[in-house]
Parts: structure tokens; C-alpha cells; sequence
């Protein structure tokens, strides 16, 4: 043998799955969504997923100098990730420093200031799109957003606002296969069209980057919910609607790819039950009585915030922790 | 062949890890080459306290006589594994600690003659259990699926705890290895023997021989070997990593958990040996033989003639590397699984009884670990339902006492964790450390008072 031998740690194989990996497949599961929502919102989703990603990639990289990190993180994913997911969660046609402002804070302050990738307690894009809705709210929420595109049935003639929850003209209700596939659905860019969320999403949970327990556990508590919770404020045509909650706003991409987020979620499966269950609760309750349509934002972040505290009361039962020793020896 | 129905596993945790080398190896019959002229003798290679040397410079020895002594009950006893003139006693590096431990250097003379008394048929069938436990002392025998542990230890379970099932571990679970495998296919009746001849040594009426299904070859043989044994049963176990570990074999097979907080088998009336153990146990109760060689599979991709080897103890392993040929490129040795063996920093090594493989690979380059991402994965993959994360971190932190609230102490260092680690954190080598820390700490603790 000639030359140094490499001494490293055991075990000497690896799965195949690195960080890398990992936030590619997220991103590649992010495509059918991205696809369809630059089809129904045209050149006004095209600058926001141009501005959001930029500005992530290029804050990363920003923050990995001055860290002394080493730049090609930056081709990790992760950043790449956190612009899609934000550019997702924002209206076409929102002011063109939406986006900028998001991705810088989501990846200076919620990612890089607690440590980077790993450390950050709050989902980044959406801790972003949180933040944005405070500093910007009028922006965001009352702005007129672009009218989307539909996929079969006459256009949209009015302009519509915020999300089907909000809306005045859809007090009605829509019917339930426009809301699966976003036909004509106002919303966020990413968040409409639910049968392309739900090929990514269940694409991460065969691959098993996600845990199926938190979509099946946060939209499963959310249907439960909307049908057991007394009347709020919602109209009373589809109110005690589960199902039509369910389709409705943000859910499913916040189930799928933002109650998922790795880094934010709890490391146990009984936690991660908690944890959806938490954000199912938390959804239910702003949607019917707090103020705002929609809460799928605030309930993940909520539940972010309570990640490190589960994680604490909740461990596995420890091997052998429920066998006695033999008599002789205890 | 039993239905795959009947395949047994352990119900938590565990790995597959992609394995394309056992195929290698699997098929090549375990080979005996010519002996070496020199070999080291280590008077540390087992779990517990030295050997002591009893032999000096320019002595002579016999095949198979005694140059260390074991003192103390956990030891055991080291043998010349040929005749020869001993040359020296000096420290050389033992290949597990990677610390320099006290060897006895034997020249061989080329005679093959075995010391007085070895290697005899003994009288079996009138021997009591103490009897057989005392020869398995005497020659030596460890646990040679890489624990190390003294059998004769093992054999004798404490007051109280009567044992109910002995298992021959032929799991064979770490990718690439593939000794066992060859042992039961080439020594089946003998591994049979032996484990009849432990059940009686600790007085149990129900054996077990748990292998997993990716050796049909070696469960085919067993129940044809078995055919018209009540009391000895084939356990084929579902491939998983780390399914030959003691601890989830005894659960796969009976059902019960070790007691954690240093529960033994025994608690659980459990007793398990690897199959390579059982023969050397046998060849000791049978031949009064002691322990001087092991079967090493050595491969590898950075390896020219992979293969399966009867080998002495105390053979330098760069010689075994230079007889078997290293391709261009090969830059780490491994000396046991993959899983869970050491990378060595030099080959200048004499083989040990623990030693099963020598895997030497080409190119490898060292994952840079980062920050974890809290993904769970180790979590799943943990056996014992430990949070290889939070220890990790608290390791890195040097908080051990976090560390030990996180059960460190019970972690069997399986590499699960870190296998399915995408942050390839080097989450054994930090428990590792805890670990070590945690028992100075102890002992310090100890000393004032």
C-alpha cells in the first residue's frame, strides 16, 4: 500500500440521500405547481419566481461569505427551495419589492442570523410571508391581484381578491373540481391548483422526504374541525363545508411543502403528529373566528415556534426500558 | 424452505444498506494459505483486562501454547499460533483502539507440531458443564463476531438467571462479509455440535440457528442438517441492518428486549454466539484447541483476489494485502464491516481474534459533515429508540451531561444514524467521544471519593 490511507469514522457507506439530494427532489416537486401557476398567471408569476429566487440565491450567497462558509452551499437547494416556496405563497401582481424584501429576510434573518440551514426555527418562506403581511399588508392583501387564467369554463370577469375564503362573489362557494385544479381561482401563485400539489407532494412522501403523518394528520384535523367547530364568520354556503376548506387557500401547500419543511418540524414521529394536529387546531380557529381569512401561515409558524418544545417532552420509548433485570442482579 | 412468513426481524429502526460486494466473496470457499514467517501476538485483543505475557525473548514455542495468560475473569488467554522462537515483546498497534499494546513476536521454525495436549479428542460425553466452561477459558475463546467478548464468560450466566433459548448468530448483517456465511455452509454439522454442546454447558433445551434470507444456500443446509432435531430450530431472518446485533436477534427471535441500564441476555434468558464463536467453542470442548486462527473475508474494491480466509492470529495485515494484491487508487483499509469496522492509518497491523474482514476501497473521499437538519431520519433508523440528533449535537457541544440524559450509555454505535445522515454528520464518532468522556468523568468522580 502506498500513499495515506483515509482514516474516517465509521459506518464507512452512506445512503445516497445527502442535504443536496434532499432539496432538489423538493424542488423537482415544486415543478408541476410552478408550471401550472406560470400558465394561469402569465409574465405576473413569471418576475415574482425570477425576483424571489434571485434574491434568496443571492442573499445566500451573501451570507455564506461573511459566515466563512464555504459559496457552493449555495447550489445546495435550499435557497433555491425557500424563493420557490415564497414566490408561491405571494399574488401575482404583488409590488415588485415583495418578493425582494421576502427572500432577503427570509434567508439573512430567519435562515442565516440563527446559525443557517438546520439552526432556523421558523420556516423561512414562510416566516417571509408573515413578515409580509405585516409590513406590507396592503401590498399583499388588498392590492388588485392579476386574474388567473382558467382551464376550461367562461373567464373570470371581475377582479378577484385574496383567496376563495375571502372573496365576496364566491360567497357562493366554488364548485369543487375548480377548486382541486384552480380553475379560475384567485390565490397565491402556487396555492391554487391542488392536483399538481398533490403530485409533488405525494411524490416526497414515496421518496420519503416527507412524513406522511403531517398532511394526513394537519388536513385531517382541519376537515374535522371546519365540520365540528360551531359557526364563525364564513358564509354560511359552504361553512361547515370540510371539504371545501380543505381545497380551499393555502392548505395543501402548506400541509405538503411548508408543514414538511425538515429543518422546522419535529424529529419524531409521535411530534409530528403533534405538531399537525397543533396546526390543524390553530387553522381552524383564525379561518372561522380570528381575523383574517386564512391561516395556514401563521399556524405553521405558530407551531415552528413550539417545534423545540416538543421535541423535548416527546422521545421514543428507549429499547429495553420496560424489561425488568433478573432478580438476582436489580 | 420455510415460508417467507416465517422470516423474523426486529421491530424497530434499521438500515438496508446497498450491499454489491458480498456476492464477491459469498461463493469462494474459505481458503488456507501458506503461514507467515512472523506474526504478532497482541496480549489486548478481547474485552477486559490484558493478558499477561508469560513467555520471553529466545524462547521456544509450540503450536498453540500458551504466551499470554489472562488474569482476572474477564480476559483471555493468548496462544502461539505456530512453533517457533519467540524474537521479542514489544508494543505494536492494535487495530480496534489504534493504541500500542504489549505483542509477543513469533518466529515461525517451520514445524507444525502442536504444544503436548492440544488438539487431542477429549471425553466429551463424561465432562461436566465447569469442565467444558474451563477449556474454553484455557484456549482462549472470544466472541469473534467483533465483540470480543470471553465465551467462558459468557457460559456462565449469573446465579438466578437460567437460560431458555441459545441462538447462533449467522445474521451476518454488515454488507461485504461473508465468513460466516462460508462456515455454515463448510462446518454445518460441526456448528451444530457446538451449539448442543453450549446448551448443555448452560443447561437449555432450545437452540436456535438465526440466519438472515440473503443465505437461502446457508438456511437450505441448516434444515437438512437439522431434520429430526426437536429441541434446534432455523430462525431466517428478514435482511436488515443491524439484525446480527445481540440485542435485535434476541428481540427478532424471542419477542424480549434486554433490559436496558447494562442488562444482560441473560435477563431475558437469552445466550447468543456467532457462528464463527460456536465452532471455536467447539473446537475447544471438543479438541481442546485453542483459538490461533479466524476466518477473514478480505475484499474490497481497491482489492485484486477478494476472497474468504483461514488465517493466524497475529499475521501482519499488509502482508495479507500484498498476497491478495491492491489495485491502483486503493486509499482506505477497513478492518471489519462496513458499518462498523475502524479505518486504519496504517497497515502495519497484526490481525486480532475480532478481526472478520479487511475491506480495502479505491478513491474514497470523506463526506464534510454539516449542521443537522433535524430530518428525523436517524431517529427512524435508531434500533434502541435513541435521538442520535439531539446526541450528536449535544456531543459536538460538549455537554455530556445532556448527553447522558439522552441515553448515550445505551447506544451500540450501529452507524444507523449516521448511514441515512444527508448532513453526514459524524454522529457514532460523537457519541464515541460522549461516551468516553462520560466514563473519565465517572471514574474521576470515583477516585475522590
Amino acid at each position: 500500500m502506498e500513499g495515506m490511507l483515509l482514516v474516517s469514522p465509521s459506518p464507512h457507506l452512506r445512503a445516497r440521500d445527502d442535504i443536496n439530494r434532499i432539496m432538489w427532489s423538493v424542488a423537482c416537486a415544486l415543478a408541476p405547481a410552478v408550471a401550472i401557476s406560470i400558465y394561469f398567471f402569465g409574465s405576473g408569476a413569471l418576475w415574482v419566481y425570477a425576483i424571489s429566487i434571485g434574491a434568496a440565491e443571492l442573499t445566500e450567497l451573501v451570507c455564506l461569505k461573511m459566515r466563512g462558509c464555504p459559496l457552493g452551499r449555495a447550489a445546495d437547494g435550499s435557497a433555491l427551495v425557500t424563493g420557490l416556496l415564497l414566490a408561491m405563497v405571494l399574488p401575482a401582481g404583488c409590488a415588485w419589492y415583495c418578493p425582494l424584501v421576502g427572500a432577503v429576510f427570509a434567508i439573512a434573518l430567519v435562515k442565516h442570523a440563527f446559525g443557517g440551514l438546520g439552526h432556523n426555527i421558523w420556516n423561512p418562506a414562510l416566516a417571509a410571508r408573515v413578515f409580509l403581511q405585516f409590513a406590507y399588508a396592503k401590498q399583499i392583501s388588498l392590492s388588485e391581484w392579476v386574474v388567473p387564467h382558467k382551464l376550461w369554463g367562461p373567464a373570470v370577469d371581475a377582479v378577484s381578491r385574496a383567496t376563495p375564503l375571502a372573496t365576496e362573489q364566491v360567497a357562493r362557494g366554488y364548485h369543487y373540481l375548480d377548486l382541486l385544479f384552480g380553475n379560475g381561482v384567485p390565490g397565491s401563485l402556487g396555492e391554487t391548483c391542488k392536483v399538481a400539489l398533490l403530485v409533488g407532494g405525494i411524490y416526497l412522501i414515496v421518496r420519503r422526504i416527507v412524513d406522511w403523518r403531517i398532511p394526513v394528520f394537519y388536513i385531517g384535523t382541519v376537515f374535522a374541525l371546519t365540520y365540528l367547530l360551531p359557526a364563525g364568520k364564513e358564509p354560511a354556503a359552504w361553512a361547515r363545508d370540510p371539504l371545501y376548506h380543505v381545497l380551499s387557500g393555502g392548505l395543501i401547500i402548506g400541509a405538503f411543502f411548508m408543514a414538511t419543511d425538515i429543518v422546522t418540524t419535529p424529529i419524531t414521529r409521535l411530534g409530528r403528529i403533534i405538531f399537525a394536529v397543533g396546526c390543524g387546531i390553530l387553522v381552524s380557529i383564525i379561518r372561522r373566528y380570528g381575523g383574517y381569512p386564512e391561516g395556514v401561515a401563521y399556524s405553521i409558524v405558530l407551531m415552528n415556534t413550539c417545534t423545540p418544545l416538543i421535541d423535548r417532552w416527546v422521545r421514543p420509548r428507549l429499547y429495553g426500558s420496560r424489561t425488568p433485570k433478573a432478580a438476582a442482579r436489580a | 424452505m420455510t415460508p417467507q412468513t416465517d422470516t423474523k426481524r426486529f421491530p424497530r429502526g434499521g438500515v438496508h444498506p446497498k450491499d454489491d460486494f458480498k456476492a464477491r466473496t459469498s461463493g469462494k470457499p474459505l481458503a488456507r494459505m501458506a503461514p507467515p514467517a512472523q506474526v504478532a501476538v497482541l496480549m489486548a485483543q478481547h474485552i477486559g483486562a490484558s493478558a499477561t505475557p508469560v513467555v520471553q525473548r529466545g524462547d521456544k514455542v509450540k503450536k498453540g501454547q500458551l504466551v499470554g495468560e489472562a488474569r482476572g475473569f474477564i480476559s483471555a488467554n493468548v496462544h502461539a499460533p505456530f512453533s517457533g522462537v519467540v524474537k521479542a515483546v514489544e508494543p505494536r498497534i492494535f487495530s480496534v483502539t489504534g493504541a500500542l499494546v504489549e505483542a509477543v513476536i513469533i518466529e515461525s521454525d517451520g514445524e507444525g507440531a502442536w504444544a503436548e495436549g492440544l488438539n487431542q479428542p477429549q471425553r466429551v460425553e463424561s465432562m461436566d458443564a465447569a469442565q467444558m466452561r474451563s477449556l474454553v477459558h484455557e484456549c482462549g475463546v472470544v466472541g469473534l463476531g467483533g465483540a470480543t467478548f470471553p465465551s467462558h464468560v459468557k457460559l456462565s450466566p449469573p446465579a438466578g438467571s437460567p437460560i431458555s433459548d441459545v441462538i447462533i448468530n449467522g445474521a451476518e448483517c454488515e454488507p461485504y462479509v461473508t465468513v460466516d456465511h462460508r462456515l455454515m455452509l463448510e462446518r454445518t454439522d460441526q456448528i451444530i455440535d457446538g451449539l448442543k454442546l453450549i446448551m448443555r454447558v448452560v443447561d437449555c433445551e432450545t437452540g436456535w440457528v438465526a440466519i438472515e434470507r440473503n443465505k437461502p444456500d446457508a438456511i437450505e443446509a441448516f434444515e437438512q442438517a437439522l431434520r429430526g432435531e426437536p429441541n434446534i430450530r432455523v430462525a431466517p431472518l428478514s435482511v436488515r441492518y443491524p439484525q446480527g446485533a445481540e440485542q435485535q436477534l434476541i428481540t427478532a427471535i424471542t419477542g424480549r428486549e434486554v433490559p436496558s441500564g447494562g442488562g444482560l441476555p441473560a435477563d431475558v434468558a437469552c445466550l447468543v454466539h456467532n457462528v464463527a464463536t460456536t465452532l471455536a467453542i467447539r473446537d475447544a470442548i471438543r479438541l481442546r484447541r485453542p483459538l490461533i486462527e479466524r476466518a477473514v473475508t478480505i475484499t474490497g474494491d481497491g482489492i485484486e483476489n477478494a476472497g474468504n480466509f483461514i488465517e493466524l492470529i497475529g499475521t501482519n495485515v499488509a502482508d495479507l494485502l500484498e498476497r491478495q494484491g491492491v489495485r491502483p487508487g486503493a486509499n482506505q483499509v477497513i478492518l471489519g464491516g462496513p458499518m462498523m469496522g475502524i479505518a486504519q492509518g496504517t497497515v502495519d497491523l497484526p490481525l486480532v481474534k475480532g478481526n472478520n474482514a479487511i475491506i480495502v476501497r479505491r478513491d474514497v473521499e470523506a463526506p464534510l459533515p454539516r449542521a443537522c437538519i433535524r430530518c428525523g431520519r436517524c431517529v427512524e433508523a435508531c434500533p434502541l429508540g435513541l435521538l442520535p440528533a439531539e446526541l450528536s449535537i449535544t456531543c459536538e457541544a460538549g455537554d455530556w451531561e445532556a448527553a447522558r440524559r439522552l441515553d448515550i450509555l445505551e447506544c451500540k454505535e450501529c452507524g444507523c444514524c449516521a448511514y441515512v445522515c444527508p448532513a453526514r454528520r459524524r454522529i457514532v464518532q460523537l457519541i464515541k467521544q460522549g461516551k468516553v468522556e462520560l466514563r473519565r468523568q465517572k471514574k474521576k468522580l470515583e477516585k475522590e471519593k
